[in-house]
């Protein structure tokens, strides 16, 4: 009944003009969308030293109990400190670092790509008079990325706390990974073992105390979630790596570091 | 020249037919057994189902009336093609809606606002009203039919949020007194079979009230 011609221009006319307001939307809409994004940062930042909190009062608690946020590299140089509502010295706030970025900067510097330098956040929480130190993760699961914040004791060593989270993980399976009784494991472990090395935490497949893994140092993986599991043990693993230069300088300077943090 | 056709009006009997008859003789879930899918998934709370019902009525109504306009010129060759992008556009304007502004609730929705796309009930409506009747009957179809979801998704997150959590709309309405005497919330609400048992249920409850629907074997 309609010629080719007559598809072929409807077809053509139809696919841009929806195009067009739907970018239109995105634009317009952009502006809320990022504010929702930042909030729910602050959130999972917060859950995990155990602080909940709602969108509406997420800003007020962060900065209630995040004393500093730190950008830190790879060699333990601290580049930028933001403290009470101001850049104390450097030129980015650890807590607009885009992580994925930065972790892909790693690879490149690893491969000979780039000499480009990262740099990784880390929040400092003040919560009761105890210093927590919060380190975000990023990382890849099965059907998309993965990423959390992991809450580490003055000690550098002992869990507070972890939160974790994703973008398209199987509901059920995988996407067990954000609920409580994945992340409640962590608290109380190490991730350093007797000797002092780096152990990381393990998600273990098919359980902990069926592996050869310490206890102390590995939670049970997720049933159905072996990949996203596997991804989470990685995320950790790669993460928790960059930090380690600087919190060994921490432990040596600890008098003059922590003092300096707490007075503020 | 005077007009010979009389322009019927706005709320005519037979358009309000339209609206009131997809909430129970001929609603879509119950009935014409279409959606049920997402019914299982986004009604282990409250919150959830209505923020979901409300976007399937609007992707409902709005796209029986953006094909409806639009069918005359429609070439059939590519009539689902066309169908299938006014649905996708509008679940996208939905789903950007919901991330700008109710954000909690459109990441417990995740992946099932988009899957509103697939849900048959939309695709039927078209098919079966939209590309054959003018506007505002397809509107006020499309607002019927999405109202007849809702209220069947509503149902079953009341029970389930209820029975399975204790909670209504998030506030705590089984007194702790009960919880003290004994009483544990089901966890099996919480599981989409649970859900199936309670549609089958309302299923039950509604064939018993209207016999009609009870087909002649």
């Amino acid at each position: 009944m309609h010629s080719n011609r007559y598809i072929f221009i409807y077809a053509s006319v139809m696919v841009v003009i929806v195009a067009a307001l739907l970018s239109v939307a995105a634009l317009v809409l952009q502006p809320y969308q990022d504010k929702n994004v930042r909030i729910e940062k602050m959130q999972q930042i917060l859950a995990s030293v155990e602080i909940q909190s709602t969108p509406e009062n997420a800003i007020e608690l962060y900065d209630t109990y995040i004393v500093s946020e730190l950008a830190i590299s790879s060699d333990g140089e601290v580049m930028s400190i933001f403290e009470n509502g101001k850049l104390q010295k450097g030129d980015q706030r650890a807590f607009d670092i885009n992580l994925k970025a930065e972790l892909r900067k790693v690879e490149e510097l690893k491969s000979g790509v780039s000499t480009v330098k990262p740099i990784f956040p880390l929040f400092i929480s003040n919560k009761d008079g105890e210093l927590m130190y919060i380190i975000p993760m990023f990382g890849k699961g099965l059907w998309g990325p993965v990423w959390g914040n992991l809450a580490l004791k003055a000690d550098f060593n002992t869990v507070v706390g972890v939160v974790f989270d994703h973008k398209g993980e199987t509901p059920g399976l995988g996407a067990e990974i954000s609920t409580l009784s994945f992340q409640e494991p962590f608290a109380g472990k190490t991730i350093m073992n007797e000797a002092g090395e780096f152990v990381s935490i393990k998600v273990v497949k098919g359980g902990v105390s069926n592996s050869n893994i310490n206890p102390a140092h590995g939670v049970d993986a997720i049933s159905g979630g072996t990949i996203t599991s596997m991804g989470v043990s990685e995320m950790i693993d790669v993460c928790l790596k960059n930090y380690l230069q600087f919190f060994q300088s921490l432990k040596t300077d600890t008098i003059v570091k922590t003092d300096s943090l707490q007075t503020n | 020249m005077s007009n010979t056709t009389e322009r019927e009006p706005i709320f005519s009997a037979a358009n309000r037919k339209l609206l009131s008859s997809p909430i129970n003789l001929n609603n879509p879930i119950t009935v014409q057994i279409l959606g049920v899918c997402s019914a299982l998934a986004v009604t282990v709370k409250l919150k959830p189902a209505i923020v979901m019902a409300l976007s399937v009525i609007i992707v409902t109504a709005f796209s029986n009336l953006i094909i409806s306009l639009l069918r005359k010129t429609i070439p059939s060759r590519i009539r689902i093609i066309v169908q299938l992008v006014v649905i996708a556009f509008l679940v996208i304007l939905v789903d950007q809606f919901l991330k700008a502004f109710v954000f909690d609730v459109s990441k417990q929705l995740s992946v099932f606002v988009g899957l509103i796309i697939t849900n048959c009930i939309i695709m039927g409506r078209l098919e079966a009203f939209a590309l054959a009747n003018k506007p505002w009957k397809s509107f006020l179809d499309g607002i019927g039919n999405g109202a007849g979801y809702g209220l069947i998704l509503i149902i079953v997150a009341f029970f389930r949020e209820l029975l399975g959590s204790g909670t209504l709309f998030g506030f705590k309405v089984v007194p702790q007194a009960f919880f003290d005497m004994g009483y544990v919330s089901n966890g099996l609400m919480i599981l989409p079979p649970m859900a199936l048992i309670v549609l089958g249920v309302i299923i039950w409850v509604q064939r018993t009230k209207n016999r009609e629907l009870i087909e002649k074997n």
